[in-house]
C-alpha cells in the first residue's frame, strides 16, 4: 500500500475546506452577508472606541468592567459546555454522540475565538497585546490569574482544534484515524474544559476586596451554569445542523444532552441558592452587592429586572425540561433550552460581573448602563463567532458525510 | 476521476470562484471602511512607543531617547514646554504616610492640590483622593459618602481621605498580566503608563479604589500643565491606561513633601521616612493608637489613620 503523501493531500483538504465553506444556496450567502453586516458594524463601533477612548462606554472608575466582559465569562462557559458531548462519547461510548461530537469540538473552538475578541474589546490598549506574549512581553505568570486564562483558552482551542482538524483530516483522505494522535488530547481536553472556567473563576473569586465574588462556590456554579448553557445550545443547533445540511444523525444526542440538562439546572439553582442564603443570612459587607442586584440599595435598581428576567428564565426551563413532554416535543425543548441559555448569559453577566463593582470598595454607589456603542461591539463579536461556526460547519459537514474525499495519489 | 469539464473553467478557476473572489474583496474593503476610524487614532500609530520595552528593560541611553520623545509630544499635543525625568527610588528610604481623623475637615484641598499637582484631566476633575464623610460611631466605609456638596466640617460627621495605601502586599501588582505595574524599593507602587495595557484587572483587585483608568485622552490647557514631570508619577498619561497615587516621587524623592500635604490647612497628614527614627511619621506611629484600612484583607498598608482625641 503507497504511503499517503501528505504534502500533497493537506492542501487538498485545506483547500477543499476552503472551496466547500463559502459554497452553497441563496440562504447560505444571504445568512453570511447579514452576519457579515453586523460585524462591519461591530468593527466600526469598536474602531470609534479605540480612537476616542472607552469613554464611549458606559463603564466607570466605579464599574471598570461591563458587558464585555460579562461575554466573556460567559462564552468560556459555551466553550466548556461543548465538553458535554466529549464525555458521553467517549468515556461512555456512546456512538450517536461520537457520530457528531466534532460538531462540540467545532463549537468550542468559535467560542474561543469570540472570548478572545471580547478580552481584546475590552483592553484600553489593543496595540499592546504583545506585551503578553512570553517572550517578548513580560507575561506575570504565575502569580496573575489572567496569565493563566491566556494559558487555558489558548490551550483548549489549540486542543480542539487540533482534535476536530485532525479527525476530519483523516477522514477526508480515507484513513482510519490513529488513537495515540488523537484519544490523549480527548481526555486532555476533558480535564481542559473544566480548567478554563475554574481559571476563569479564579479571575473573580480570588479578589479579596470583592465579597460578591470572593466565595469559594463561584468555581463549581461557574462550570454548573457552562454545563447548562453548552448542552442548550448545542441541542437547538444540531436541530438546525440537521436540517441545513446533509448529516444524518437520530435524536440520540439531543436526549443525553437533555439527561445532562436535567441535573445541571437544578445544581446550578441550588448552588445560586445556597450563595444567596449565605450572603442574606450573614448580612453585612456580604450582602450589599445581593442585595443591589436582586432589590436595590438606596433607591438605585438598574439590575433588579435582569436577575428576576434571568432566575424567571432559569426556574421556568427547569421546571420544562423535567416534564416528559421535554423528550416528545422538541419546540417545548427548545423553547426551555432558549430561555435557559438567556438565563444563564444574564446571571453570569448581569448578575454576576456588574453587582461585583456596586457599591464599590468604598462604597459608592454607581450604575452601569451599557450604552449603544457597546451593545454594537457586542453583537459584532457575536455574529462573528456564529459566522466563524458556520464556516467550520459548512466545510467538516461534506467530510463527515463522505461526500469529500481526497483524489489519492492510489486510486489514479 | 472522471468530471465532466466545465465550459465556464478558466484556468482551472469557475465562474463560482471568481464570484466569491469579488465577494472576499468587496467584504475586505468594507471591513477596512469600518475600521477607518483607527487611522485618526494617533497613539496607536507612532512606532516608536508602540515598540518601546518595558521600564525595568530601558537602559540609560533608551531612556533618554524615551524621555525627550515624551517631552516632544507633549509639546504637540498640548503646547506646553515640560521636562520629563526618571527619579528613581533612594537608598535607605521607606515611605509612610498618616493621616489624623480628628483634625481633617473635609475640605478636599488635598484632593485639589493633587489634581493640579498630577496633571489631571480638567473637564472629569480628576484626583487620586477621595474623601470620605463618615457618621461618628462608625469606621464602617458602608456608612461613608464621597459625593457631599455642602460646607464642612459638618456636625456629627468626621472626614477620611482615602488614597492609594501603597500596600506592601498589594493585590493590584499580583495580578497584572504584563507586570506594568510594581512596588519599588521605597515602598511606592508605581506604574508603566506606556506598558500598561488597559484591562483594568487592577482596579478590579483595589479594595481602595485607589486605581483610575484614563477613559479618554486627559485634557489640560498649556498654562495649566505642570511642567515638573518624571516617568513613573505626575507625566500626562495615555488615553486607556490605568494610574493612581504615586506619593508624589517627583516630589518626595527629591526630599520635598507630597502636594496633598502641603495643601492641606489643618497639618492633617504626616508623611515621611519609616526607616528615619527622627522622622515624625516615626512619632505617629510610636506614639497614637493608628489603623489601617480593610486589615483583614492581609494588604498591609503604608497609610496609616489615627484619632488624636
Amino acid at each position: 500500500m503507497p504511503r499517503t503523501q501528505h504534502s500533497l493531500t493537506y492542501p487538498q483538504f485545506l483547500l477543499h475546506a476552503l472551496r466547500s465553506a463559502t459554497d452553497g444556496s441563496k440562504f447560505f450567502y444571504a445568512w453570511m452577508t447579514f452576519l457579515t453586516a453586523l460585524v462591519l458594524v461591530g468593527a466600526n463601533a469598536w474602531a470609534h472606541q479605540v480612537n476616542n477612548g472607552m469613554a464611549l462606554t458606559g463603564m466607570s472608575d466605579q464599574v471598570s468592567w461591563g458587558l464585555y466582559i460579562s461575554n466573556f465569562t460567559f462564552l468560556v462557559g459555551l466553550a466548556a459546555g461543548a465538553v458535554m458531548m466529549v464525555i458521553p462519547a467517549y468515556l461512555f461510548d456512546d456512538h450517536e454522540m461520537h457520530d457528531v461530537v466534532i460538531l462540540g469540538e467545532l463549537l468550542a473552538v468559535a467560542a474561543l475565538v469570540m472570548c478572545i475578541m471580547f478580552v481584546v474589546a475590552d483592553l484600553g490598549r489593543p496595540d499592546r497585546v504583545w506585551h503578553m506574549i512570553p517572550g517578548i512581553g513580560r507575561f506575570n505568570w504565575p502569580i496573575s490569574m489572567l496569565t493563566w486564562d491566556v494559558l487555558v483558552l489558548n490551550g483548549y482551542l489549540i486542543i480542539n482544534a487540533h482534535v476536530a482538524g485532525y479527525l476530519l483530516y483523516t477522514r477526508f483522505i480515507g484513513k482510519k484515524p490513529n488513537p495515540k494522535w488523537y484519544l490523549p488530547f480527548v481526555f486532555l481536553s476533558i480535564a481542559w474544559a473544566v480548567s478554563i472556567h475554574t481559571v476563569t473563576a479564579f479571575l473573580y473569586s480570588g479578589l479579596g476586596g470583592r465579597p460578591f465574588w470572593n466565595t469559594a462556590i463561584l468555581a463549581p456554579r461557574f462550570l454548573a451554569s457552562a454545563f447548562v448553557s453548552g448542552p442548550a445550545f448545542v441541542i437547538v443547533s444540531l436541530q438546525i445542523i440537521r436540517r441545513m445540511t446533509g448529516l444524518k444523525f437520530g435524536d440520540g444526542p439531543m436526549m443525553t444532552l437533555l439527561k445532562i440538562m436535567r441535573v445541571t439546572v437544578v445544581l446550578n439553582l441550588f448552588m445560586l441558592a445556597a450563595e444567596v442564603f449565605t450572603q442574606f443570612y450573614t448580612g453585612g459587607a456580604h450582602v450589599t452587592s445581593a442585595q443591589y442586584l436582586y432589590f436595590g440599595l438606596h433607591g438605585k435598581h438598574a439590575l433588579v429586572p435582569w436577575i428576576w428576567t434571568a432566575i424567571f428564565l432559569n426556574v421556568t426551563a427547569a421546571i420544562m425540561l423535567m416534564t416528559p413532554k421535554a423528550k416528545t416535543n422538541m419546540a417545548w425543548l427548545n423553547t426551555a433550552c432558549v430561555m435557559t441559555f438567556i438565563g444563564v448569559w444574564i446571571e453570569k453577566g448581569m448578575g454576576l460581573i456588574i453587582p461585583g463593582f456596586i457599591p464599590s470598595t468604598l462604597h459608592e454607589l454607581v450604575e452601569y448602563v451599557p450604552t449603544l456603542l457597546e451593545w454594537k461591539v457586542m453583537v459584532g463579536i457575536w455574529a462573528a463567532g456564529i459566522l466563524i461556526y458556520t464556516l467550520l460547519l459548512k466545510a467538516a459537514t461534506p467530510i463527515l458525510t463522505d461526500k469529500a474525499r481526497a483524489h489519492q495519489a492510489d486510486e489514479d | 476521476m472522471s468530471e465532466a469539464p466545465n465550459p465556464d473553467t478558466v484556468g482551472g478557476l469557475t465562474r463560482r470562484d471568481a464570484v466569491k473572489a469579488f465577494g472576499a474583496t468587496l467584504g475586505a474593503a468594507a471591513f477596512a471602511r469600518a475600521l477607518a476610524p483607527l487611522s485618526e487614532w494617533k497613539d496607536g500609530m507612532d512606532f516608536d512607543s508602540f515598540v518601546q520595552k518595558h521600564y525595568k528593560e530601558l537602559g540609560p541611553n533608551d531612556m533618554d531617547v524615551v524621555l525627550r520623545r515624551l517631552e516632544k509630544s507633549t509639546k504637540e499635543e498640548y503646547g506646553a514646554d515640560v521636562e520629563i525625568r526618571d527619579i528613581k527610588p533612594l537608598d535607605g528610604v521607606q515611605y509612610g504616610y498618616a493621616l489624623n481623623l480628628s483634625t481633617c475637615i473635609g475640605c478636599r484641598k488635598c484632593a485639589e492640590a493633587c489634581h493640579i499637582e498630577n496633571n489631571h484631566d480638567r473637564a472629569t476633575g480628576g484626583s487620586y483622593i477621595r474623601v470620605l464623610e463618615m457618621k461618628q460611631g462608625s469606621i464602617d466605609l458602608e456608612h461613608g459618602d464621597s459625593t457631599y456638596e455642602h460646607p464642612v466640617p459638618q456636625p456629627n460627621r468626621y472626614y477620611m481621605p482615602v488614597q492609594c495605601q501603597q500596600c506592601d502586599n498589594p493585590p493590584c501588582v499580583h495580578v497584572c498580566p504584563v507586570q506594568a505595574t510594581w512596588k519599588e524599593k521605597d515602598g511606592i507602587v508605581v506604574i508603566d503608563y506606556n506598558w500598561c495595557i488597559g484591562c483594568r484587572y487592577c482596579e478590579a483587585a483595589c479594595p481602595y479604589h485607589a486605581r483610575r483608568f484614563n477613559w479618554a485622552k486627559p485634557e489640560i490647557p498649556a498654562e495649566e500643565v505642570n511642567p515638573v514631570q518624571a516617568y513613573l508619577s505626575n507625566r500626562i498619561r495615555p488615553q486607556g491606561v490605568v494610574e493612581k497615587c504615586h506619593f508624589c516621587l517627583h516630589r518626595t524623592r527629591e526630599g520635598k513633601q507630597p502636594a496633598c500635604l502641603e495643601a492641606c490647612p489643618t497639618g492633617a497628614r504626616v508623611f515621611g521616612n519609616l526607616l528615619d527614627p527622627n522622622s515624625d511619621i516615626r512619632k505617629v506611629l510610636a506614639t497614637k493608637r493608628v489603623f489601617v484600612l480593610k486589615e483583614e484583607l492581609g494588604t498591609r498598608p503604608r497609610f496609616f489613620y489615627f484619632f488624636d482625641k
